[in-house]
């Protein structure tokens, strides 16, 4: 059975990422993780921190977003990321000195913004070395 | 009359200069084809933001809270802070005298206001420093690359001060790419935000409520507006250089061609002083 699919749109400020024909995307939003098919209804949401993964022909594909807005229709998605790193972009090693620096302010500031900073931050180097990791399987 | 070395050594100094300008007309040329592709990648998402945006506002609209957003409060434009994107370097014709015209007007039409400028690129900078203009920051040395994230840098710092009620207003001074041959002179308020036109085009599911989404979108929106006319001024800066030092290359080789031309009328005149000499040297003799 062909799976029906949809036109993955992802696009940073600078530039259009990704602008491919999918069947089935997961999409980390603010409130938490969606997952779409073809022919969702149209839904508009605020992006969070996280890894978003999507398929085409079987192949699973990973990509880290941070902020934005996603527009999902029917025939398709479109996924405005303030930021977004393809797995062989990213650098391994700056992620994993991010996180550990992250974790200390973590331990040590309890103020809010500052702690909130520390906290995405923190979420930002975890969906990086998540997708980074993706690469390896 | 000048010497024939004199000539000789003048229409060299030309061709120097005349290679110089062609060198300067082919960088711009491709440098120029790269800011354009950067200006094409950055459409689709200005264009889909902006009609997200536009969607979210019609969604919203009638809410108080939207209305109240900090980015949103009209005041009376007292403090006003203006950020200038000019070249980092010259050589590019009108450009800059331009933009540094547009912002000089500016600044005196809005005389009675307390004014600061946010210079991007170093001529801007130079020419406002030099007349202790207030500035607010500078940026120097990042229009050539135009990473979004300094445009947000640039943009974050206005809308601190504007939410804090430091400021009323911020404008942008730009010059925009119309064509390879044509800038447009563009001042553009970013703050407080101007919202696109609301017209409902789907109804959504809202995963946020749309005055909660519309608070957490207008931040980005005004730094996408900071790198949009980035990437446009890059571009118009690379075609204004082309242009000019095509104009220059070309005007070199017209000199070059006259001064030639003179060249060797002195040249002819001064062999035919000597063969008159010889002749009538001979003619004495007999």
């Amino acid at each position: 059975m062909a799976l029906e699919t949809f036109e993955l749109e992802i696009a940073t400020p600078e530039r259009l990422l990704v602008q491919e024909r999918v069947s089935e995307a997961e999409i980390p939003c603010a409130s938490g993780q969606i997952g779409v098919l073809a022919g969702h209804a149209p839904l508009l949401s605020e992006l969070g921190i996280g890894e978003l993964t999507y398929l085409v022909e079987g192949k699973k594909h990973s990509i880290a977003i941070a902020g934005g807005v996603v527009e999902v229709q029917p025939e398709y998605v479109r996924v405005l990321a303030m930021t977004a790193e393809r797995p062989e972009d990213i650098d391994t090693s700056r992620a994993q000195a991010a996180l550990k620096r992250a974790m200390e302010r973590l331990e040590t500031i309890k103020e809010n913004i500052d702690y909130a900073r520390a906290l995405n931050a923190a979420k930002r180097a975890q969906a990086r070395l998540r997708v980074a990791a993706s690469l390896r399987f | 009359m000048p010497s024939l070395i004199d000539l000789r050594r003048r229409i060299r100094s030309v061709k120097n200069t005349q290679q110089i300008t062609k060198a300067m007309k082919m960088v711009a040329a491709a440098k120029l084809r790269r800011a354009q592709e950067r200006v094409i990648a950055a459409r689709p998402f200005a264009n889909s933001y902006t009609k997200l945006l536009a969607n979210i506002v019609a969604a919203a609209a009638g809410d108080e809270r939207v209305s109240s957003h900090p980015l949103l409060a009209v005041r009376p434009e007292n403090r006003i802070r203006l950020i200038l994107i000019t070249a980092d370097r010259g050589y590019a014709g009108a450009f800059n005298a331009n933009l540094i015209r547009g912002a000089q007007s500016f600044l005196e039409e809005r005389k009675a206001a307390r004014l600061e400028l946010e210079a991007v690129g170093r001529k801007g900078r130079d020419f406002f420093k030099r007349r202790h203009v207030p500035l607010s920051g500078e940026h120097i040395g990042i229009v050539d690359k135009a990473p979004f994230a300094e445009a947000d840098k640039i943009a974050k710092s206005a809308m601190a001060r504007f939410a804090s009620q430091e400021l009323d207003a911020v404008y942008l001074l730009y010059n925009e790419f119309r064509s390879v041959i044509s800038q447009k002179l563009t001042i553009k308020r970013i703050l407080p935000v101007p919202v696109p036109d609301a017209q409902l085009t789907s109804d959504y599911i809202y995963e946020q409520p749309p005055d909660q989404l519309l608070s957490n979108l207008l931040p980005h929106y005004v730094s996408i507006m900071v790198y949009a006319a980035m990437l446009e001024s890059a571009a118009a800066e690379q075609a204004a250089r082309m242009v000019a030092m095509d104009a220059a290359t070309s005007n070199a080789a017209k000199m070059i061609d006259s001064l030639t031309l003179h060249l060797n009328r002195v040249r002819q005149a001064s062999i035919t002083k000597e063969i008159i000499e010889v002749v009538s040297g001979a003619a004495a003799l007999e």
